[in-house]
């Protein structure tokens, strides 16, 4: 049995460094994920703390001015639908093409005392190649949609 | 039509389960006409969807617009090509993709083996038309793709559709999808030999064998398949560069982790009789990953931005994944008896227990990917609040369990089978390890600092003198034994065991690309908002915008700057990044200027117009040794084929306990095997 002792040794040794690594990694990055609505429910509690942000981009509101771009982001569905929130943009990355009016974005990065966020990364996906919810279907809908059943139509 | 289409799939479903029971009833009461009709009615499913998809094809490209899937995806201005690429642009497209290229991969199996596996062909045939006939049941019953628009009772066509998103209109969307979902629905003939295998009790390895290619095969369209993907999401902005760690990319990998793995140990299996039960469990997991990624891109799980949209599926797909996976287990515990072991481990130093770590660390990896990706998930059920893990968190666990592959990689060879002597071990280790520290010291003198880089190229050194002296001293041996050429005697030594030396050039490509991914530590960025005829600096270049120019056509609208790139004073190229903004969909696309060259790529990006004056903002990054990754890759496709060749001397896999009786046969063919 003793090769079996020291290879359960070394596989111990290496398990426990990769966890240790994992812990590691889990308490350097985790970001917690919050809607406009609940980010402004937190209030100061979410200062200093890692944020993803998601929201709908508001219509015309994206500006560039040199480096940063800014942009709002709206709260799109529940109670407190509506509500704003100021994002600047100061990441090194591009920014996506998907980024524009409308689009769903997360902006990553953290709250500043003035209530504005200071994003460092950006992702977006855009409404029209990710097909609507069941049962919302969009696209300029003349005829009003019927999903009507295959083979009996 | 539609109707033709719809009435095909509903067919289709009723085939497959009748294809489903009569295999296993045939099997049961040995009944060979059931049999036989189960394996014809595996053609006919094939045929059924492969109607059913022409119609839907037909339909796209001839713009049938009371189709809303038509209407949603394609539309009259484009090329052909995209017509046919919607067919898996969209959630029921391409699950009707998906349920045919897995009537496909069903007929061949059956084609291929009908002389083959008497007893084991039925329960293949099962397995296979179990998953067959949960996706027809996606197909009919959840998204099906021939729903038309109407009001009221009257059908009404649109006048045109939307097209597909200009994103996707890139070359890459024809093939990329298609080869992932080649590598994810492949994965289903290893699994359903395996299991067949079990049920059966299946005596002997020569399934295995069969296995073992599939496994090879499948594992070759995904790896093609991924790095399409990240070809693509190179140069297309907003997916994060070639790697970004996203919850899709995540879920397309996981499989390929553990398939690697498998090709792995599945060596073991073949050689000494050993970890019967972890390959059995390492085919398992790799199907039931696909299946997992495929709901992960589809069931709105995890915020991605590859991810299609929301939507019911996932609750079919949770409910399929937990009755087969319960299956599974269940099956595999009831055989364990079966699958014992034939040998034992000896040493730590040995070829085996290089590929026992090696399935460690590639499990280890794959569950810290999952981990990370289903965070959000798992921290939502537990705390109540959304929590996710980024790339950081990623390439923490991914780069040492990286590194020490790499590693062993390059130990693999020198190390013998059960156990290594020291003196062997010495002479072995010399070169190798002589060379990794002079290139580690060279670069640490070249002003390199960064630990894992160092690392890294040392590693690639040390495994690029082992394989080479694999080929060199086998070369050799022939070339003095068959006075040849020492260049042909290599490609005679591959020939002779494609599988092994297949295996390595495998392995050289990897080094190559982990060379590309190490490349990374160096990147630089910059953004500057530079006016027309000014110029700024970026590592060792100067670029100059030159010219600036705004118009539109039919289609979109766009900017362009001509930019010129000076080295050392001289001009070397002229890069012109675009931005356009597309009419009809209000979409942006950046078509982003690269200058690609072994040593690094210039990256341009048009971010915007400045915001006074004449100038624009530039993104410019410089990312060292990409292009390896490319190359690298080249060498992997080139190495998995060389290992599909048969081998020109068979070898027969002499079981280590039974060495008395065999020992005059391998003695013919004292060529090492691996």
């Amino acid at each position: 049995m003793k090769p079996y002792m020291k290879f359960g040794l070394v596989i111990g040794v290496v398990i426990a460094t990769l966890a240790w690594l994992a812990v590691g990694g889990v308490k350097e990055t985790s970001t917690y994920y919050k809607t406009v609505a609940e980010l402004q429910q937190m209030g100061d509690k979410a200062q200093g703390k890692r944020l993803r942000v998601g929201g709908d981009v508001v219509k015309g509101s994206i500006q560039r001015n040199g480096k940063e771009v800014s942009f709002h982001l709206v709260q799109q569905e529940g109670a407190s639908k509506g509500q704003m929130l100021k994002v600047t943009y100061t990441g090194s990355d591009p920014l996506p093409d998907t980024f524009r009016d409308d689009a769903q974005a997360l902006a990553d990065g953290h709250l500043n005392p003035d209530g504005t966020f200071n994003a460092n990364k950006i992702q977006a996906k855009c409404a029209s190649k990710y097909e609507a919810k069941p049962g919302q279907i969009k696209p300029g809908t003349e005829p009003t949609y019927n999903r009507s059943k295959p083979g009996r139509s | 039509m539609e109707n033709l289409g719809a009435l095909s799939l509903l067919l289709a479903f009723s085939v497959a389960i009748f294809a489903l029971f009569s295999s296993v009833v045939g099997a049961w009461r040995k009944n060979l006409f059931l049999i036989a009709a189960a394996q014809r009615s595996v053609y006919l499913v094939w045929l059924l969807i492969s109607t059913a998809s022409g119609i839907l094809l037909y339909g796209l490209i001839e713009g049938d617009f009371r189709l809303q899937y038509v209407a949603l995806h394609s539309n009259k201005t484009m090329p052909l090509m995209y017509k046919i690429t919607a067919w898996w642009g969209g959630q029921e497209g391409s699950l009707l993709f998906w349920s045919w290229i897995l009537s496909c991969y069903a007929a061949v199996v059956v084609f291929t083996n009908r002389k083959h596996y008497k007893t084991m062909m039925p329960y293949v045939i099962a397995v296979i038309m179990v998953t067959q006939v949960f996706f027809l049941v996606l197909n009919n019953f959840v998204v099906p793709p021939f729903n038309v628009w109407a009001i009221g009772r009257g059908i009404i066509a649109l006048p045109d559709g939307q097209g597909l998103n200009p994103l996707l209109q890139t070359p890459s969307m024809a093939i990329h999808p298609p080869m992932l979902y080649l590598g994810y629905v492949g994965f289903i003939v290893p699994f359903a030999f395996a299991i067949a295998s079990l049920i059966t009790k299946q005596p002997g390895d020569e399934w295995i064998h069969t296995t073992r290619r599939w496994t090879l095969v499948t594992w070759l369209f995904q790896s093609v398949g991924i790095t399409l993907g990240m070809g693509w999401a190179y140069y297309v902005l907003g997916w994060g560069g070639y790697w970004a760690w996203d919850p899709v990319e995540n879920a397309s990998v996981l499989p390929w982790i553990t398939a690697t793995a498998f090709l792995h140990s599945v060596m073991m299996q073949e050689k000494k009789g050993m970890m019967k039960v972890w390959n059995m469990v390492l085919v398992s997991a790799t199907f039931f990953l696909c299946i997992f990624g495929t709901m992960l891109t589809r069931s709105g799980l995890v915020q991605s931005v590859h991810a299609f949209g929301i939507s019911s599926i996932g609750n079919y797909f949770a409910t399929f994944l937990a009755i087969g996976i319960a299956a599974t287990i269940w099956l595999i515990l009831d055989r364990l008896e079966f699958l014992k072991s034939e040998s034992h481990l000896e040493s730590v130093v040995s070829r085996e227990s290089g590929f026992l770590f090696n399935n460690l660390v590639l499990l280890a990896s794959c569950f810290a990917v999952l981990w990370g990706t289903l965070f959000p998930v798992i921290s939502e059920a537990v705390t109540g609040e959304k929590i996710s893990v980024d790339a950081p968190f990623f390439n923490k666990v991914n780069i040492p369990i990286g590194l020490f592959l790499l590693f062993l990689t390059g130990v693999g060879p020198l190390v013998a089978w059960r156990r290594s002597s020291v003196e062997s071990l010495k002479r072995n280790f010399l070169w190798p390890t002589v060379s990794m520290f002079v290139t580690i010291a060279a670069l640490f003198g070249a002003g390199i600092r960064s630990e894992y880089a160092l690392l890294s190229f040392g590693l690639c050194m040390f495994v690029t003198v082992t394989i080479s002296s694999e080929f060199v001293k086998g070369a050799i041996a022939i070339a003095g034994k068959d006075k040849m050429n020492p260049l042909l005697a290599i490609v005679e030594l591959t020939h002779r065991n494609t599988r092994r030396y297949g295996g390595y050039l495998v392995h050289m490509g990897i080094v190559v690309m982990f060379i590309g991914f190490t490349g990374a530590a160096f990147n630089k960025d910059m953004i500057h908002e530079a006016a027309l005829g000014q110029s700024f600096n970026i590592g060792r270049y100067e670029l100059k915008i030159t010219d600036l120019k705004d118009g539109e056509n039919d289609n979109y609208a766009w900017m362009k700057a001509a930019i010129d790139v000076y080295v050392g004073g001289e001009k070397i190229d002229t890069l012109s990044p675009e931005r356009r903004i597309y009419k009809a969909s209000r979409q942006p696309a950046s078509e982003v200027a690269i200058r690609r060259r072994l040593n690094e790529d210039l990256f341009l990006n048009f971010a915007a117009m400045a915001t006074q004056g004449q100038g624009a903002v530039i993104q410019a990054y410089v990312f060292p040794l990409v292009s390896w990754i490319w190359v690298g890759f080249f060498v992997v496709l080139f190495g998995t084929l060389v290992c599909l060749i048969p081998s020109k001397i068979k070898y027969s896999y002499a079981r280590t306990e039974i060495v008395g009786s065999v020992s005059a046969a391998s003695k013919g063919q004292v060529h090492a095997k691996t």
